[in-house]
C-alpha cells in the first residue's frame, strides 16, 4: 500500500504537448478515478505512472521516492489494460502465475497467492483454460487476478469496463468496489464514464485537454463543480445551461425568461455574459404565475420510477427536466418550469462558478 | 484474431514436439540475456536481438557486395583479395570487347555474349508464355469449378520441386529413346534428337522452366481475380455486356497490379536462371542454351583457369540490370498504390 | 426433367461450350503437370533391361525367366514363339545369332530350336525393380548425401528461424535509433540474390576454412531478408498492451520474446520454416560452387554429378529422384492449402 505524488508532470510528442503540468497526490487506500472526454490525457497520465511512458518534465514519486527513472517492472505497480492483455497462448493459471515466476518466488507461495486470487473473483473452475475460451467478464476477472497475485503497491485500471455490455459492467462495478473495500489497495482508475467515476471513486480527479479541471470527491464534483466543464461533465443526464445577462448586481436575466435574484451574481458588473447552470432533477413543473421559463415539450420519456421531458423554446436550448414518478404531459404541450434557487449554479464568462461569498 | 486462431492450429502441432527442448535452451540462454539487460538497459536490447541476423548480413551479404566490385577491379587467378594485381576496369573491356556486338564470334569473351543473347531470348520467351498461360490457368481455376482446390494443387505442386528433380524428370522424357520420342515413332514419326537441335533445346529449357513455375504466378493471378468484387461482373451482366468484353474492360484492368508483379517477378527470376536449364542442357549442344548465371559459375568455379575477376565483373553487370529491374517493380509497385 | 435436361444440366444452369473448354484445359493440364513425375516414379521401378526397350512400356514390365538344367547357371529369357504350324509355345532363348534366335524347351532342355527372331514375343510380368531402390543406398555415397541434406535443412532452418525472428521482434516490437536503416537493410538485401555475389561469398567462406565444409552451405543463407520481413510483419499485429503487460509484469525482454512473442507468431513461424526447408532442399548453384568433395555433397549436388557421368546409369538416378522428389512431395500432401494460402499472402516462393 502506497501513495502517490505528481509534480509538475508534464508530457509531449516532440512539439505536441498533452499533458500541461499535472500537481496531485493520492494518498494510501485510496481510490482514485480519472476521467475526461477522450483525448484528454487520462490514459497517458496513467501510463506515465506506470512507467510505460517517459516523463517529459516533473516527477512521480512512490512513497516519497522519485520514480521517473524506474522501469515499469520495477515500480511495484500492477496495471490493468483495456483489453486485458492476457497472454492468449497461456491458461488462466499460467496468466497470473507469470508474473510471480518473474519475480523469482518459490513455487508454493505462487499456487497460494494464486489461490487466493482465484477464490475471491470465483474462478476456480476456470483455471486451465485458454482465454479465448471465456467470457468477457470472466477475462475481465483474470485481468484483475493477474494484478491482485502480483500484491502491488498501487492498482492502475486502464478503462477495464470498456469492452463489457451494459448489465456485465454494472455488475463488474460492483465487484471492483467490492475488491476495493476488501483489499483495500491504492486503486487508480481511467474512466471516460462518469457514472463508473461517480460510483466507485472516493476522490474523482477531472481531466480536460491535459490540465486537472477538479480533484473532488463525487458528491463535491457534482454539488459543488468548479466550473462549467465539471458541471456539464458529471451528472447524468447532462446538467441545463441557460444563457443570461447581468442585468443589475445580484440579478440575472435569462434569455427568454423571467430575471432571477442570485446572490452568487452580486460580484459581477451588469452586462456581463452568464451561464446559469441547473440539474433536469432540480427543475420543477409549476403554475403559469411562478414559472421562471417555459418550454413547448418535445419528448416524454416514461421509465416508470421516474420519467423525463425533453423540451425548447424560441429563446431556449434544449432543456431536460426530471420527474418522480409518472407525469402526464404530453408533446406539445407548454410547460411552465420553476429552476429551484438554491440549485442554481452560476458560471461567469470565462466558464468559472461563481458563488454567493 | 479469427485467422490468427483458425491457422494456430498448425503451430499447435508443430509446438508439441519441439517446445520441451525449446524451453529448456530459451531458459539457460535467459541468464546471459538478462546480465546484458542489465548491463546496458532494456533500451539498447534491440541491439542484441539485431546482432545474430546482422553478423550474418554483414558476412555474407554486405561485405560480399562490396568485395564482388573489387574483384571486378583485380587480375589474376589468385583467390584472395589482397594477392590480386589491380587491373582497373580492364576485365570490363575484356567482357565487352568486340568488333560487332551483335555477333558474339568477333567477341573476345564469345561465351559472355552467348550467354547475353540466349539469356535474352530465354527471358522474352518465357516471360510472354508464362503471363499467357499462367493467366488463362488462373481464369479457368476461377470459374465455378468442381474440384478447384485439386487443380490448383496440380499446377502448383511443380513449384516445390527442386530444379534439378525438374530438370532429370524432363531429361528422362525428351531423352533420345524417352517417352515423347517413343510416341512420335508410335505415331510414325521419326524420333528427334531434342538436345542435339539448337532450337529445340532452347524451347524445351523455355518449356521446363514455365512448366516449374507456373504454379507460382497462377496463385499470385488467382487471389488478384478472387480479389475483384462479384457484384461488377453481375452489374455488367445488367448492363448487358458480353463476357469477351466484361474480361477485356473489366478483369484485365483490374488484375493489372498483379499482371504487373507477374510480368517483372518473371523477369527478374528468369534473369537469373541457371539450375534447371543447366542440369537439363548443360548449355548445350554448344552454347546454345548457356545462360549468363552459367557463364560466371564457370568463368569462377568450373574451367580450368578460375578466372574470379572476369566472373566478378559479369555478376556486378548482372546486378545493375537486377537492380535496374527491381527499381521498375518499385515503380510500379507505388503506382499500383495510388489509383488515379 | 428428361434425361439430356438432367445430363446437361450443372448446379441450376446448363453447359455453356466455356465450360467444356475449361474441363478440357484443366484434363490437359492434368497430364502435363503430372504424368512426367508419375512417369518418373513408374520408371524408377524398371530394371535396367527394361528402361532400354524402345518404345517404352508403361508400367514396369520384365521379361520372365528360367533356370534350364544344361545350359549354364545362368536364368535364360522365355518367349512366346510361333511356330511354323502355327501353334504357339513357350521357350527359352539359350542365344540369339543375327537374326536366328538359338531356344530349348524348359521341359525338354535337350533339343535346340532355331526360331526367327520375329516370330518369338517376351513373356513379361509386373514387377517393381526395388533393387534400384536398395542398391545405390549401399553401394553408393547417396546416404550420405541424403544425411547431408537433412542435416543442411534441419541446421539452417532452425538457424533462420532464431536469428530472423529475433531480428524481427527487434524491428517490431521496440522503437531505437537506427531502427529505419536496420529495416532499409532488410528490404535492401531482400533483392541481392546470391547469384551476383558468388564469387566475394566463396571467398569469405575460404577465409573462414569452410569450403567443403557443410557450414559453407548452411550460414550465408541463413539470415534470410524475407523472413526477417514476414516475422515482422506478423509481429506488428500483436498487441502492444501484451508487450507491456509482459513488461509489467517483470520480464525481461529475452523472456518476453520467447515466452510471448515467438508462441504467438507460431503461424508465422511455420510459414518461414516449411520455406526454408524447401529453399534449403532444393538449393543448387551455391553448393554446386562451395562443395568439390563427394563426401560433403547434399543431394541435389550428388543427383547432378550422377547424371553428368559418362555411362548415366539410369536405373540408380531415377530411383534417387524420386527420393529426393519424396520428402517435398510428402509436405505438399499434407499441408498443401496452407502452402498456397501462404503463397498467396505472402508473394514469395
Amino acid at each position: 500500500m502506497a501513495q502517490l505524488e505528481l509534480k509538475g508532470v508534464h508530457k509531449s510528442y516532440g512539439p505536441v504537448k498533452t499533458i500541461h503540468g499535472v500537481d496531485l497526490s493520492i494518498g494510501d487506500g485510496e481510490f482514485v478515478v480519472f476521467v475526461g472526454p477522450s483525448g484528454c490525457g487520462k490514459s497517458t497520465l496513467l501510463r506515465m505512472i506506470a512507467g510505460l511512458e517517459e516523463i517529459t518534465d516533473g516527477t512521480v514519486s512512490i512513497d516519497g521516492k522519485v520514480v521517473n527513472d524506474v522501469p515499469a517492472a520495477d515500480r511495484g505497480l500492477a496495471m490493468v489494460f483495456q483489453s486485458y492483455a492476457l497472454y492468449p497462448h497461456m491458461s488462466v493459471y499460467q496468466n497470473m502465475a507469470f508474473g510471480l515466476e518473474n519475480m523469482g518466488l518459490p513455487r508454493p507461495e505462487i499456487e497460494k497467492r494464486v489461490q487466493r486470487a482465484t477464490t475471491m473473483l470465483q474462478l476456480e473452475p476456470y483455471l486451465q483454460r485458454k482465454p479465448k475460451m471465456l467470457s468477457g467478464g470472466q477475462r475481465q476477472r483474470v485481468a484483475i487476478g493477474r494484478a491482485i497475485v502480483r500484491d502491488p503497491k498501487i492498482f492502475l485500471f486502464d478503462e477495464p469496463l470498456s469492452n463489457l455490455d451494459a448489465e456485465l459492467r454494472v455488475a463488474m462495478r460492483k465487484e471492483l468496489s467490492a475488491l476495493h473495500a476488501e483489499i483495500g489497495g491504492t486503486m487508480i482508475y481511467v474512466t471516460h464514464d462518469q457514472v463508473e467515476a461517480m460510483t466507485l471513486a472516493d476522490r474523482i480527479v477531472v481531466l480536460r485537454a491535459g490540465r486537472i479541471e477538479q480533484v473532488g470527491t463525487p458528491l463535491d464534483l457534482y454539488h459543488r463543480p468548479a466550473n462549467q466543464f465539471v458541471a456539464g461533465f458529471i451528472g447524468s443526464p447532462r446538467m441545463n445551461f441557460l444563457k443570461g445577462t447581468v442585468a443589475a448586481p445580484g440579478t440575472i436575466a435569462i434569455a427568454g425568461g423571467r430575471s432571477l435574484d442570485l446572490p452568487a451574481a452580486a460580484g459581477l458588473p451588469a452586462g456581463e455574459e452568464v451561464t446559469v447552470g441547473i440539474r433536469p432533477e432540480h427543475v420543477a413543473l409549476c403554475g403559469r404565475e411562478d414559472a421562471d421559463v417555459m418550454i413547448r415539450l418535445d419528448l416524454v420519456e416514461h421509465l416508470g420510477g421516474e420519467t423525463y421531458l425533453y423540451g425548447q423554446s424560441e429563446t431556449l436550448p434544449s432543456m431536460t427536466i426530471k420527474q418522480d414518478g409518472d407525469c402526464a404531459a404530453t408533446r406539445g404541450d407548454m410547460l411552465p418550469l420553476r429552476l429551484v434557487r438554491d440549485r442554481l449554479h452560476l458560471f461567469d464568462s470565462a466558464g468559472l462558478v461563481r458563488r454567493a461569498a | 484474431m479469427s485467422g490468427k486462431a483458425a491457422s494456430g492450429g498448425i503451430g499447435d502441432r508443430f509446438g508439441g514436439v519441439l517446445s520441451a527442448p525449446y524451453t529448456l535452451i530459451m531458459k539457460v540462454l535467459d541468464i546471459p540475456m538478462r546480465a546484458v539487460q542489465n548491463a546496458i538497459g532494456e533500451r539498447r536490447m534491440p541491439y542484441v536481438f539485431l546482432l545474430p541476423n546482422f553478423l550474418l548480413f554483414g558476412l555474407f551479404v554486405f561485405l560480399p557486395l562490396i568485395l564482388n566490385v573489387g574483384y571486378s577491379l583485380t587480375g589474376g587467378s589468385k583467390l584472395y583479395l589482397s594477392e590480386r594485381p589491380f587491373v582497373g576496369l580492364g576485365q570490363y573491356a575484356t567482357l565487352l570487347d568486340c568488333t560487332n556486338h551483335l555477333q558474339p564470334s568477333t567477341c573476345r569473351e564469345d561465351h559472355f555474349w552467348r550467354g547475353v543473347y540466349n539469356t535474352i531470348t530465354f527471358v522474352v520467351l518465357q516471360v510472354v508464355f508464362m503471363v499467357l498461360f499462367s493467366l488463362l490457368t488462373a481464369v479457368v481455376l476461377n470459374m465455378k469449378i468442381r474440384g478447384r482446390g485439386f487443380f490448383r494443387a496440380v499446377y502448383f505442386f511443380p513449384v516445390l520441386l527442386s530444379p534439378v528433380v525438374v530438370a532429370l524428370i524432363w531429361k528422362w522424357i525428351l531423352q533420345r529413346e524417352g517417352l515423347l520420342n517413343g510416341a512420335i515413332t508410335t505415331l510414325g514419326g521419326e524420333k528427334i534428337l531434342f538436345f542435339v537441335e539448337p532450337g529445340w533445346a532452347m524451347f524445351w529449357a523455355v518449356f521446363v522452366s514455365i512448366w516449374a513455375h507456373m504454379g507460382f504466378y497462377t496463385l499470385i493471378l488467382l487471389a488478384g481475380l478472387q480479389a475483384i468484387p462479384a457484384d461488377i461482373y453481375e452489374a455488367a451482366e445488367m448492363d448487358g455486356t458480353k463476357k469477351w468484353r466484361a474480361f477485356h474492360r473489366l478483369t484485365l484492368p483490374l488484375l493489372m497490379p498483379n499482371l504487373i508483379v507477374v510480368i517483372v517477378l518473371s523477369l527478374i527470376k528468369g534473369v537469373q536462371t541457371f539450375d534447371e536449364v543447366f542440369v537439363l542442357t548443360g548449355g548445350g549442344p554448344g552454347t546454345a542454351t548457356l545462360l549468363v548465371v552459367q557463364y560466371i559459375y564457370e568463368t569462377a568455379f568450373s574451367n580450368q583457369v578460375q578466372n574470379f575477376g572476369l566472373a566478378g565483373a559479369a555478376s556486378v553487370m548482372l546486378g545493375v540490370v537486377l537492380f535496374a529491374l527491381t527499381l521498375l517493380q518499385l515503380f510500379f509497385a507505388r503506382k499500383g498504390e495510388k489509383p488515379t | 426433367m428428361s434425361v439430356a435436361d438432367f445430363v446437361t444440366r450443372r448446379r441450376g444452369r446448363r453447359w455453356h461450350w466455356t465450360d467444356i473448354a475449361a474441363y478440357s484445359y484443366l484434363a490437359l493440364g492434368v497430364v502435363l503437370m503430372f504424368g512426367p513425375v508419375l512417369w518418373l516414379v513408374l520408371s524408377s521401378f524398371k530394371t535396367q533391361a527394361a528402361l532400354l526397350e524402345f518404345p517404352p512400356s508403361l508400367l514396369p514390365m520384365t521379361q520372365e525367366e528360367v533356370m534350364v538344367p544344361g545350359q549354364g547357371d545362368k536364368p535364360l529369357p522365355l518367349f512366346k514363339v510361333t511356330m511354323d504350324d502355327g501353334s504357339v509355345r513357350t521357350l527359352a532363348q539359350v542365344r540369339r545369332v543375327g537374326i536366328q534366335a538359338q531356344m530349348v524347351d524348359p521341359k525338354d532342355p535337350g533339343t535346340v530350336i532355331r526360331v526367327p527372331i520375329e516370330r518369338r514375343e517376351p513373356v513379361r510380368k509386373f514387377q517393381l525393380a526395388l533393387e534400384n531402390y536398395t542398391k545405390p543406398l549401399q553401394q553408393f555415397a547417396f546416404t550420405r548425401y541424403l544425411a547431408n541434406s537433412v542435416f543442411v535443412t534441419v541446421v539452417a532452418t532452425l538457424i533462420t528461424l532464431i536469428s530472423n525472428s529475433m531480428a524481427a521482434y527487434a524491428l517490431s516490437i521496440y522503437e531505437f535509433r537506427g531502427r529505419n536503416a536496420a529495416m532499409l537493410a532488410v528490404i535492401g538485401t531482400l533483392m541481392i540474390p546470391i547469384t551476383i555475389i558468388l564469387v566475394p561469398v566463396y571467398m569469405v567462406v575460404a577465409s573462414l576454412g569452410m569450403v567443403n565444409s557443410l557450414w559453407a552451405v548452411i550460414l550465408p543463407g541463413a539470415a534470410t531478408p524475407t523472413g526477417v520481413f514476414l516475422l515482422r510483419q506478423y509481429m506488428l499485429t500483436l498487441p502492444r498492451d501484451l508487450i507491456e503487460a509482459a513488461r509489467m509484469d517483470k520480464a525481461s525482454e529475452w523472456q518476453i520474446y520467447w515466452r510471448i512473442v515467438m508462441p504467438l507468431s507460431l503461424p508465422a513461424l511455420a510459414v518461414l520454416a516449411i520455406f526454408s526447408i524447401m529453399w534449403r532442399w532444393n538449393e543448387f548453384l551455391w553448393p554446386l560452387a562451395v562443395l568439390t568433395k563427394t563426401e560433403s555433397y547434399t543431394l541435389q549436388i550428388g543427383l547432378n554429378a550422377f547424371q553428368g557421368e559418362l555411362q548415366v546409369q539410369w536405373h540408380y538416378l531415377l530411383a534417387m529422384t524420386v527420393v529426393t522428389l519424396a520428402p517435398v512431395a510428402l509436405v505438399f500432401v499434407f499441408l498443401q492449402r496452407f502452402i498456397t494460402t501462404g503463397i498467396a499472402n505472402t508473394g514469395m516462393k
